[in-house]
């Protein structure tokens, strides 16, 4: 306990670089105040074995670099969530492989600091070096609370310096204490353990610092007034459909224009390709490559836009709303508010949100987070649901503003959803009950994000997405493509082009198999084509796109033209109407996505649940896709 | 009475907090006995609701809030 049995050496981690650890409570502003110390360098990786990650960045301090650790959010050093159990692991070196850190910066909202006193009494107790950032302190002067950080220092016995992060007031001040915190002042005596005499320790700090036991704050009026909306019971619903309804239109309204420009970029650049080299390298290129990645790619300003509004909504303190109102509603599902904005997320990409249901503490809960992540329709079905709604859906005014086309897009989006809740429903009440651990969930003050903090967010997001199109579909149209290409055979003469290349990739490898399928999905009228394509989706859903584009190319015009002129041995239509409804519900339920299965591993730490998923999703797709083609036959 | 029993827009204060890890993690968020709470609005459907407490307002369901025994705030019976 004394400040003295600490000389430098303990300092040096690996590398040489001291390491310093930022954490604070969850909307505490510990993001913010480290990417405003970072700027953009910062490099995100796993621990090992386990896939919370860290954010990690190498720092310019005054007069050397320090190695600057982002943990997760949490309230206690005593965990309730896996989130939660990464920090505790991380403070007390528990990790293998990762050191603990050398010196802890603890980060607290100026305007609860009340309640994060809590955590520092807990973090004060591991007898590290550590000191206090305040942030929002320009909230708290304008909400009249009188505090002196100078006197708070004293009280608690080690520095404390007052920033405002996204506006970097005070990062010098934070610069120059990371430079040396083997000359933190260290508190005599640790902060008492048991909540009472926290408690009575937290009075008695405030006291030295403000004069009085409690931060008499004004109320947050601006947090308060809109909340008299927002969580009105009745207004507060209405404008959570409005916001919702207005989330996902807006992915389809305002990305159409890149998405066209996008797409328009790709075949360009394919046929440049072909016409450059005229060759099977050409082909390659041109068929398998930029077909398959820009098939992918095109569908980013989609992704771009659904990650910035949830991003937005997160921050303003919209979210945290948005669970709270529908917390009740997902408990019937054996889920809770968490659970909704996890799976909010999962209509991005399953990957996020499977990794969001880690602030769930309830064990039963997350795990039917999880698993219902999937069942919501993420981008990656997107270019699968545009290219046959719009090919074989006929375009006429519903009601209204409503046209029949998005109507049908609307149908998919909400049978995932509702499949993906009934999943978890039974999920939850066919597994054991564990200890019931609590439903908390924290209603920040509204506050106005920076775009930074946003754009870092998008980016997070939209890289991920752009590595697996450049990595899984890459690799996986390539393979496809040369199933198909290979081995060659020659039609006979008197077949035209187009002919003469159908019949070649039928005989070709994935033609084989895919003609060996054809029992398996007869019933659903699914031809060889459709069988490959669905092969290839398993790996990721948008190969299903690329590979129907290899497996049709032919003529000039757009792939659902193609897919629509497409005819059998006996001249009837390929993809009808109760076909193209089978593979459509085929692919609200199937698992095709190798990253979400490996995340499902990783995040469960078994085999089991993303066997589990795989199975039940494509058994569930399967007989979905039976009803969903006699259905629509007997009704056209 | 226990916390959910409180109505909305009252002022109570902890008298105690029943243990286990539940129990534990409301204390490490400032359910201290003595500690006032303002209980705030309901969800439309009546559960969770959001009490302030030492300046954040935190939501809980019915279950967990049961947990906290608290008595009405000595200026709440007087007016």
């Amino acid at each position: 306990m004394t400040a003295c049995h600490d000389d430098g050496s303990t300092l040096v981690g690996h590398r040489g670089l001291a390491q310093i650890a930022l954490i604070g409570s969850p909307n505490a502003g510990k993001t913010t105040l480290f990417n405003a110390l970072t700027g953009l360098r910062s490099k995100t990786a796993n621990y090992p074995g386990i896939t919370v990650t860290r954010r990690e960045a190498t720092v310019e301090v005054d007069g050397g670099l320090v190695r600057l650790v982002d943990l997760p959010g949490t309230y206690s050093l005593d965990p309730i969530s896996p989130d939660e159990a990464v920090v505790a692991d991380a403070l007390h070196g528990r990790i293998e492989g990762i050191d603990p850190p050398d010196a802890i910066v603890m980060v607290a909202d100026a305007t609860t600091l009340e309640r994060s006193l809590f955590l520092v009494a807990e973090v004060l107790r591991l007898d590290r070096p550590t000191c206090v950032v305040l942030t929002m302190i320009d909230e708290l002067a304008a909400r009249g609370g009188g505090l002196d950080l100078d006197l708070l220092s004293l009280a608690l016995g080690i520095p404390v310096v007052g920033v405002v992060g996204h506006r970097g007031v005070g990062l010098d001040a934070v610069r120059h204490l990371l430079a040396g915190p083997d000359r933190w002042t260290r508190p005599l005596m640790a902060p008492p353990e048991g909540t009472l005499e926290r408690s009575g320790w937290i009075e008695s700090v405030l006291a030295r610092a403000t004069g009085d036991e409690h931060l008499h704050l004004r109320a947050d009026t601006r947090t308060r007034r809109i909340d008299a909306v927002l969580l009105h019971p009745v207004a507060g619903s209405l404008v959570f459909v409005g916001v919702m309804l207005a989330l996902f239109q807006s992915i389809f309204t305002l990305a159409t224009p890149a998405v066209d420009w996008i797409d328009g970029r790709v075949a360009d650049l394919g046929g440049r390709v072909s016409t450059w080299l005229p060759n099977t390298v050409g082909e390659l290129l041109a068929d398998g490559v930029v077909a398959g990645v820009g098939g992918v790619l095109v569908f980013l300003p989609q992704i771009v836009i659904l990650l910035g509004l949830l991003a937005v909504l997160e921050k303003v303190g919209y979210l945290a709303r948005a669970a709270f109102l529908a917390d009740r509603v997902m408990g019937r599902f054996g889920l809770e508010g968490r659970s909704f904005v996890a799976l909010l997320s999962s209509f991005a990409c399953a990957i996020p949100g499977i990794m969001a249901a880690r602030t769930i503490p309830n064990d039963r809960r997350r795990l039917a987070t999880m698993m219902a992540a999937p069942l919501m329709t993420c981008t990656a079905r997107l270019p699968v649901y545009t290219l046959l709604v719009s090919a074989f859906v006929a375009d006429r005014g519903v009601l209204g503003p409503i046209r029949s086309q998005g109507l049908v897009m609307f149908g998919l989006y909400l049978l995932g959803a509702v499949s993906g809740l009934l999943y978890a429903g039974v999920l939850s009440w066919s597994t054991r009950s564990d200890a019931s651990s609590p439903v908390l969930l924290e209603m920040p003050p509204y506050r106005w994000p920076t775009s930074r903090s946003i754009a870092l967010q998008v980016w997070d997001g939209v890289w991920s997405f752009v590595r697996k199109a450049g990595t899984v579909i890459l690799l996986t149209t390539i393979v496809l493509w040369g199933l198909l290409r290979f081995p060659s055979t020659d039609a006979p003469p008197s077949y035209d082009e187009a002919r003469a290349a159908s019949h070649q990739m039928e005989h070709s490898i994935a033609g084989r198999i895919g003609r060996g399928m054809e029992p398996m999905f007869a019933p659903m009228g699914f031809d060889w084509r459709a069988n490959v394509a669905i092969i290839g989706s398993l790996a990721a859903r948008e190969v299903f796109v690329s590979t129907l584009a290899i497996t049709t190319a032919g003529d000039e015009a757009t792939l659902g033209d193609r897919l629509r002129d497409l005819r059998d041995d006996d001249g009837d239509p390929v993809f009808d109407g109760p076909t193209v409804a089978a593979l459509l519900v085929f692919f609200v339920y199937a698992l095709q996505c190798t990253s979400t299965v490996a995340v499902l591993r990783r995040e469960t730490n078994s085999w089991r649940w993303p066997a589990i998923a795989v199975g039940s999703m494509l058994a569930l797709a399967y007989v979905a896709a039976l009803i969903a083609h006699a259905l629509v036959a007997v009704l056209a | 009475m226990k916390l959910h029993e409180a109505p909305t827009g009252t002022t109570v204060v902890v008298e105690s907090v029943a243990d286990g890890p539940t129990g534990h993690r409301l204390g490490a968020l400032g359910f201290v006995p003595g500690t006032t709470i303002q209980v705030g609005r309901r969800a439309p459907l009546g559960d969770p609701t959001v009490y302030r407490v030492r300046g954040a307002d935190l939501a809980i369901r019915r279950g967990t809030a049961a947990l906290v025994e608290v008595r009405f705030a000595v200026d709440e019976v007087a007016s």
